[in-house]
């Protein structure tokens, strides 16, 4: 992540293109949140408790890895599952610090990840074997 | 080279239709989504539902089915007696489920896995839980080299001694180490948490992209690009609260531990090119 960014919409708001380099290929270099940012787990939801509790979790286990990102000027979240980004729906209003966006992240990739429309339950129907 | 089939099932779901810029898959959470807390083909089981098998006269492929038929059939405990150092047991994994082995591991035991919460009553073998991605893997006793390889996420922990390369390719989740960890611990780790809670061997950190390694004891020598840093109150309590859910606690305290951070020499996409890089370190 880039050192000076403090301002949490800095990547909504801006291009986050900075370097030479970054302008040079028009695509920007490192994460753009703090991948070591530990959760404050005064700022658990209901929700997150909820899920912690059916899997026989004292905490977030693998959701403290999950934070909210970016892809391009869209707040989203990374799924491991696909790969790839899931967008955070535009009417969704973010709270102004990045503790609570990455819980609301984490409430949202368990809803994506478990959901029926999941990418992975075509590609478990085509290839699994048995 | 076989020739490649145009009825092949890929075809049919469109994949070969798609266009793959590399830039964004385009999907959006949906606000419609129900609250699910399990994978859609994962087993309905009920964690305090128990069955026990003895494992010592069966091979490795019917151990695993029968853990999979017993969660197909309602079981959340699961008790795997003399597994006999067997390699390869309790992987993939995909559910939540309490999973227990009265025994040692061979090599790759619970790789893949995927929300369980295992202990095992002993040892292990190489590249334990090698790619886990979520639950919790507690072995009470030691480990042998690259344990919790290419981790992604969960907890993963070895109350006792671990051999060389713990958590190579770490990309999430934390590696905690009761007793010592061998040379290369962290080696090219790219996110996540590891805590040592003895002493860590030679080059710690190695190549370190991204990530924490949180040292007790003494640290032998760090490796290329990976560096000290300063751990703050959130990391203290955080840590606190990790080592004390696994029955674990910090030799002289939370504050003591020497935090080990990426440099971020390696970093050089802007400018330097493979030669550069050298002179810089």
């Amino acid at each position: 992540m880039s050192e000076n960014k403090t301002d949490v919409d800095y990547f909504i708001n801006k291009s986050g293109l900075d370097s030479e380099r970054e302008k040079e290929i028009g695509q920007h270099i490192g994460y753009r949140y703090d991948v070591n940012l530990l959760p404050d787990y005064s700022l658990l939801t209901p929700f997150l408790k909820k899920y912690m509790e059916t899997m026989g979790w004292d905490d977030l286990n693998w959701l403290e890895d999950i934070h909210l990102g970016y892809e391009e000027n869209r707040p989203a979240v990374f799924d491991r599952n696909i790969n790839g980004w899931v967008s955070v729906p535009e009417n969704l209003e973010l709270p102004d610090n990045q503790q609570e966006r990455d819980m609301i992240a984490r409430e949202l990739l368990i809803k994506f990840q478990m959901s029926p429309r999941h990418p992975m339950i075509d590609l478990n129907k085509a290839y699994r074997k048995f | 080279m076989a020739e490649v089939d145009g009825q092949h099932k890929s075809h049919g779901m469109g994949l070969h239709e798609e266009q793959l810029t590399g830039r964004t898959q385009q999907i959006f959470f949906s606000p419609e989504e129900s609250d699910n807390f399990l994978y859609p083909e994962s087993f309905e089981v009920d964690l305090d539902n128990k069955a026990e098998f003895d494992a010592g006269d069966m091979e490795i492929s019917a151990i695993n089915l029968k853990i999979r038929a017993l969660m197909q059939a309602g079981h959340g405990h699961i008790v795997v007696k003399n597994p006999l150092a067997k390699h390869s047991l309790g992987v993939g994994i995909l559910n939540r489920l309490k999973l227990e082995f009265e025994g040692s591991l061979g090599y790759f035991g619970c790789g893949l896995i995927d929300g369980p919460n295992v202990t095992v009553h002993g040892r292990v073998g190489w590249s334990f839980a090698e790619n886990m991605m979520a639950g919790v893997a507690v072995v009470e006793k030691n480990a042998g080299s690259t344990f919790g390889a290419a981790i992604r996420g969960g907890d993963l922990v070895c109350k006792g001694d671990v051999g060389s390369r713990t958590g190579i390719d770490q990309k999430g989740g934390t590696v905690i180490v009761g007793g010592r960890s061998g040379a290369f611990s962290g080696f090219m780790m790219q996110r996540g948490r590891m805590i040592i809670l003895g002493d860590a061997g030679i080059n710690l950190g190695d190549s370190m992209y991204d990530g924490t390694i949180y040292v007790g004891g003494k640290i032998e020598s760090l490796g290329v690009d990976a560096v000290p840093g300063e751990i703050s109150d959130l990391e203290a309590d955080w840590i606190e609260r990790k080592l004390s859910a696994h029955g674990l606690s910090a030799p002289n305290g939370v504050k003591s531990l020497q935090k080990i951070v990426a440099g971020k020499k390696l970093w050089n996409y802007d400018n330097l090119e493979p030669t550069e890089k050298k002179i810089v370190l």
